[in-house]
């Protein structure tokens, strides 16, 4: 048995420490919003915030979580968190969505630390979170509406 | 089931159906019949336009969609049809997906018997269908508010979701809805002319899904929960044609968290209480196969046999003008060419997967029900129960492009089949891994193409010669036969998109299609033939113009005849791209046209060499797909298909070596990521025409434009792809 800080929850799970993050949340605690798409940390789906960072959570083991703070998309709140969805949805960037929880999630934490992202920041930010829609012009659109939406 | 946990569409409905059933509450129009195939009677003699909207007292409109939605935005498409004709608010517009009565919810575009998704068919499909149903129900409002109020109809008026009498009496949709649900529906309305259209055209409609994709609250077949799932995963054969020999399942079993292992079809399942369990049973596995009929050929091996098919000449011809002997005899110069495509994934990034649960005599089966009559019938045939016994519940997919447009209905018959292995004892959700997703086949087909083609010393094309090599995708399926003998024997959609309807005017041409048999699976990947055949021609078009001197869109223009939809696009990415204006030192540009799906899209494309690779700054594209009902979905459609086509082209590919493939994850089969997305601009030609294809028409012409605007740039003509394979310098 372990406990995990979920979304500002204290949350006791008895599963196998090997056990992804990923799979945690979403096969026992039941937060889906999480999604799967490699298991290899190589299309950013899964992404959440551990302690504000953000990580691949398919490649992170139960066992290593610790005491961290993990942030889900169901949790993501905050002035960045916000703006990105907001602009997300202004700007009609979804398709498919399958991969937008982890761009929501890799954009607010860009975000976060770089209020005023140039095109490079993005690249080197959002380059890992694949998305087959190839939605990535309103991707990069929505993130400097979201940094123009924070400064206002 | 938790309450925090999002209800599945499927329960939703029922849900609802339910409680409208205990309280008479809400107009349906239509009940989408929960077992399937049993209608109610006014259906069954009203016409198909009952089953279409649901309004609840809460004023909602729920528009019940026929075609699934895998993120090109046809559910808000319909809504908008739906939406035009009821005149209601766009905030109380509502989507979900609808199937298993392919009276109600047949493909029109496909005759209208067969429930389907793909061809891009969605919105011309629908285009009259909903506008009705959104005419009808509004016709039922007014008759409702009219007896209510006890006024004539003529007098009342509906906009923005309001009903109103000049009195000053208004009520909103859900509360006429209960009265309204009691009343004939009139057989004929009138539609609206496209000058009083309000939501048709307009740009400024957001999507209905953009809120719970944002939020993580859409729910896709993998997010599904029910109260005791279990999940399973199935080891599938290594090598294509194998079946199972023998397994041992003890080592599985010792999983932590795994509770059976069973048999089924296509390999073996192990089932488990959570995906991670059932991912380490199924690694665990020992399975002996059986490869007596597997395919042991490698990609090496396929090509060389092509490269000689392709030369020895023969085939099916599909198209045949003039003498393409004597014209290439005459022409003043002959451009050949050899190009090869190699297989690819559609790696959307939902893996496949689907839910099966049997509930006393009832089997509900979550999933991406691209061909849902198909999978209806054969989930009711492993079950053994009747076809209105077997429930659909369509799922917004994690993309698609193709991949869920099974004829043997691959992952809904593993869970069907595993849900039943394990005597039905508890729903299950089965699941591929990224890796069985990546080498479990049904690729785009590997392809060789051969051309040959002339221009006489006035830059007029006097002879085309082209033979294209590869699997048949329709051969195999259900519709294959019919189609196959519909044209005399060969695949429609092995030629389409740019070959078997190349609109360049010329005298002596003949197209010759040779069907290889091998084992590798093979399927529709978005724009199908255009993926191969567009690449072909409008290239060796582009080497004609070069050979004749002449700019490229001119050589076009001059060689189109009279395809005035073509020139449209063509004129238009010339006069807004900048194409006048030479392109600065170390930018090649290029152009590519071409009508696929009904649609007619010209792009060009500006790029520069990075270290020796391609890199594509800026894509200009202009698309005539009649009248676009949702012009921000059209634009997000081409940049998708954009960026989608140029991944392919310049990074992905699935090889295999001695039938195996050598690809597994997004690590080695490499996919367009944001750094290498260009700018892009589209551009929609004005029409009055009725809507045509949206989701794929804008990814044929981005591989060609691309290979044209790298020829501009370095002479070299690519001929194989990925370019990946290759360095280039200016």
């Amino acid at each position: 048995m372990i406990t995990l800080n979920v979304n500002g929850r204290a949350e006791a799970v008895d599963v196998d420490l090997q056990m992804p993050l990923l799979w945690v949340l979403r096969d026992v605690l039941g937060l889906t919003g999480t999604k799967y798409g490699c298991g290899i940390a190589q299309c950013g789906a899964c992404t959440v915030h551990l302690d504000g960072e953000p990580t691949r959570s398919c490649s992170v083991a139960a066992g290593d979580v610790g005491t961290a703070s993990i942030t889900t998309i169901e949790g993501l709140s905050g002035k960045a968190g916000e703006a990105v969805q907001g602009a997300w949805q202004r700007l009609n960037v979804v398709q498919c969505g399958y991969c937008q929880s982890g761009q929501v999630m890799a954009a607010a934490a860009l975000l976060q630390t770089t209020p005023n992202p140039k095109d490079a920041d993005i690249d080197a930010a959002m380059s890992g979170n694949l998305c087959r829609c190839a939605t990535y012009q309103r991707i990069r659109a929505a993130i400097h509406e979201a940094a123009r939406t924070m400064e206002a | 089931m938790a309450s925090t946990r999002r209800l599945a569409p499927g329960l939703t409905r029922r849900s609802f159906l339910k409680a409208s059933a205990l309280a008479g509450a809400g107009l349906v129009i239509g009940l989408h019949a929960p077992s399937g195939r049993i209608l109610p009677a006014h259906a069954a003699d009203g016409g198909p336009f009952e089953t279409y909207v649901r309004i609840a007292p809460d004023n909602t409109v729920t528009v019940l969609v026929a075609h699934m939605d895998m993120g090109q935005g046809i559910y808000t498409g319909t809504a908008t049809l739906v939406a035009e004709e009821l005149d209601a608010a766009w905030s109380q517009m509502r989507a979900e997906g609808a199937a298993g009565n392919p009276r109600l919810y047949g493909n029109m575009a496909w005759g209208g018997s067969t429930q389907g998704t793909g061809g891009s068919t969605g919105l011309s499909s629908s285009f009259e269908r909903y506008r009705r149903a959104g005419a009808i129900a509004r016709a039922m409002l007014i008759e409702a508010a009219a007896k209510a109020w006890g006024v004539p109809a003529a007098e009342i008026s509906v906009a923005d979701g309001q009903v109103s009498h000049a009195n000053g009496t208004t009520s909103g949709f859900g509360d006429l809805a209960k009265l309204a649900a009691t009343l004939p529906a009139p057989k004929e309305v009138t539609l609206k002319p496209p000058s009083a259209w309000r939501f048709i055209g307009n740009t400024d409609l957001p999507r209905l899904d953009s809120v719970d994709k944002t939020t993580g609250k859409q729910t896709f077949t993998l997010d599904v929960q029910l109260p005791g799932m279990l999940t399973a995963m199935v080891a599938h054969p290594p090598r294509f044609g194998a079946t199972v020999a023998a397994f041992d399942a003890s080592a599985a079993k010792a999983i932590l968290g795994v509770v059976d292992v069973v048999q089924i079809s296509r390999g073996v399942a192990v089932v488990a209480n959570n995906a991670w369990a059932a991912r380490q049973g199924r690694d665990a596995l020992e399975v002996t196969w059986n490869e007596e009929k597997a395919e042991t050929r490698g990609t090496a091996e396929l090509l060389t046999e092509y490269r000689n098919l392709a030369a020895e000449g023969g085939g099916h011809t599909v198209r045949g003008v003039g003498d393409v002997a004597v014209g290439l005899g005459a022409a003043a110069k002959v451009i050949e060419a050899i190009l090869e495509f190699p297989y690819l994934a559609h790696a959307a990034l939902e893996p496949l997967d689907a839910v099966a649960h049997m509930d006393g005599d009832r089997l509900d089966v979550w999933g991406g029900h691209q061909l849902p009559d198909l999978y209806q019938s054969m989930a009711a045939q492993i079950a053994g129960v009747p076809m209105d016994r077997v429930n659909l519940n369509v799922m917004m997919t994690g993309g698609g492009f193709g991949r869920r447009g099974v004829g043997d209905a691959d992952v809904i018959v593993e869970a069907v089949e595993t849900a039943k292995a394990i005597g039905w004892r508890a729903p299950v959700k089965l699941m591929w891994s990224r890796e069985d997703d990546m080498t479990g086949g049904r690729y785009r087909p590997l392809y060789v193409h051969a051309l040959k083609a002339g221009i006489d010393s006035d830059g007029r094309i006097v002879a085309w010669q082209h033979r294209i090599v590869g699997q048949s995708i329709l051969k195999g399926t259900p519709f294959g036969p019919m189609v196959l003998a519909s044209t005399g024997g060969y695949d429609p959609t092995s030629v389409e998109g740019g070959a078997g309807n190349l609109p360049y005017d010329i005298p002596n041409l003949r197209l010759d299609l040779v069907t290889t048999n091998v084992g590798v699976p093979v399927l529709w990947w978005r724009s199908v033939g255009g993926t191969h055949n567009a690449y072909a021609t409008e290239t060796m078009i582009d080497e004609l113009a070069a050979a004749a001197g002449q700019d490229p869109i001119a050589f076009r223009l001059a060689n189109l005849g009279d395809h005035a939809r073509h020139r449209a696009v063509l004129e238009r990415v010339r006069d807004v791209s900048g194409w006048a204006t030479p392109a600065p030192a170390g930018v090649g540009r290029g152009v590519a046209v071409v009508e696929s799906f009904g649609s007619f899209v010209a792009q060009v494309a500006e790029v520069r060499l990075v270290e020796g690779r391609v890199k594509v700054d800026r894509v200009v594209s202009a698309i005539d797909c009649g009248i676009a009902v949702n012009p921000d979905i059209v634009k997000a459609q081409i940049e998708g298909s954009i960026g989608f086509g140029l991944g392919a082209i310049l990074k992905s590919t699935i090889t295999l070596e001695a039938g195996r493939v050598q690809q597994t994850n997004f690590d080695t089969y490499d996919v367009l990521r944001i750094d290498e997305m260009p700018q892009i601009d589209v551009h929609i030609i004005e029409s009055t025409e009725r809507p045509t294809g949206v989701g794929e028409p804008g990814v044929p012409p981005i591989g060609p434009a691309v290979a044209n605007a790298v020829a501009a740039l370095t002479g070299t003509r690519i001929r194989s792809l990925p370019f990946s394979q290759h360095r280039f310098s200016a």
